[in-house]
């Protein structure tokens, strides 16, 4: 069932406070991970593992590197998928 | 034809570890790249490495580890009959290493010979070494995994030279007889080939060199399912566990292995702070350091998991002597 963009950013942030220790509530669409969450790549990676536990979505490195903000992962994890 | 008597199991005698006397730390490899001593931490948990003397070989490290193991099992050297030395890094392929760490310390013409599983070669070797105590191959092994990675790194990638270093750590192994338990369990090994471009040196000439990120993805998710089977193997539940040895690569996939295990009750070993990535030495130098500090109790129960290029990677339950 698709989930919303709130529940996406919801699952999100439980998992960036998780894997780096940013509060839930400082993760908002508009912050980039580098710059305004002070994520590093290796933390990037175990968020996208996170993700693809909690959401169901492969986030393979090539299209995680593109992933610059937090609305850019929510929609990625909302894109329709890709059907074989 | 005959086949020859064995030992109902193998246990650890002892552990010995050796680190070169030259401490390097974050500040100084960090200079020579874009890196301070917040950020080596950051990424990879290493506060300061120890490198080997420029005439100090990888025999001289398996030498000196194994000699405190040696001497920590309370065997005489004739006791020992096979040694088998883990090491990716040798100055050369031939000869190999183990006879030259029998002869030195005076171990008269056991078995003899070198493995390499890069990081995980601990872990093959010790496994190696329990098979052939309970096979009757051997009745007592000397397990060394000893690395000079400095000589092959590149000062100037920041991606390999903040985090190899170098080192020793050995075990002395033997029967587990009489009402001892065993103290060595079957080993869950495999490996992943696809992933061989991962982490190579090219040629005699070159450097090693590192795809961190595929390296850092594969290890945080292949690996608990593989350590949670060797516990199975073993019949020991994680709960049970004193202290978990994965291979000390970098602060964080260790503490991901940690996580995904599931035994929050256990120390994680985090050797990797003062001594950095040393390929096959890293667990059993983990282990005799451990142990010297008296942290984790003799007869209490140990989760090793050794990985690294190839990938190869192996794990087993040990008890600790």
């Amino acid at each position: 069932m698709a989930q919303t963009e709130q529940e996406i950013l919801a699952g999100l942030g439980e998992i960036i406070d998780e894997v780096a220790g940013v509060p839930a509530d400082q993760v908002t669409p508009d912050k980039t991970f580098v710059d305004d969450l002070d994520i590093d790549s290796l933390s990037m990676v175990e968020i996208a593992v996170a993700a693809q536990d909690k959401f169901g979505v492969q986030i393979p490195d090539d299209h995680l590197r593109n992933l610059k903000t937090v609305q850019d992962v929510i929609d990625y994890v909302r894109r329709p998928a890709v059907t074989a | 034809m005959r086949i020859s008597d064995g030992a109902p199991g193998a246990r650890i005698l002892a552990f010995g570890g050796y680190q070169p006397a030259r401490v390097v730390t974050n500040d100084e490899v960090g200079s020579m790249v874009d890196a301070d001593d917040e950020w080596i931490r950051d990424r990879v948990g290493i506060v300061s490495r120890r490198i080997a003397a420029p005439d100090e070989t990888v025999a001289d490290l398996a030498v000196a580890a194994g000699g405190k193991a040696l001497a920590g099992s309370g065997l005489a050297a004739a006791d020992v009959d096979l040694v088998i030395a883990a090491t990716c890094t040798p100055e050369v392929m031939i000869p190999n290493t183990a006879p030259t760490v029998a002869r030195r310390l005076g171990i008269p013409a056991p078995g003899a010979y070198d493995l390499n599983a890069a990081c995980a070669g601990f872990c093959y070797a010790l496994a190696a070494a329990s098979d052939a105590v309970r096979a009757g191959s051997a009745r007592h092994v000397l397990v060394v995994g000893a690395e000079k990675l400095s000589q092959w790194v590149d000062w100037t990638d920041r991606s390999t030279c903040i985090i190899f270093a170098d080192g020793a750590g050995a075990a002395v192994v033997g029967p587990a007889t009489g009402t001892a338990d065993p103290g060595i369990g079957p080993v869950a090994w495999g490996s992943a080939g696809e992933m061989a471009d991962r982490i190579f040196i090219s040629d005699r000439g070159s450097f090693i060199v590192q795809e961190g990120q595929a390296v850092f993805r594969w290890a945080t998710t292949a690996l608990h399912p593989v350590a949670r089977l060797a516990c199975e193997r073993a019949g020991v539940d994680p709960a049970e566990l004193a202290v978990i040895v994965p291979h000390q690569a970098n602060l964080r996939i260790i503490g991901a292995i940690a996580r995904g295990i599931g035994a929050p009750q256990a120390t994680v070993a985090n050797d990797i702070v003062t001594a950095g990535n040393t390929a096959a030495a890293s667990i059993p130098l983990a282990l005799s350091r451990l142990r010297e500090r008296g942290e984790i109790p003799s007869g209490s129960l140990a989760l090793l998991i050794g990985y690294g290029a190839g990938i190869c990677f192996a794990a087993q339950v040990i008890r600790l002597p």
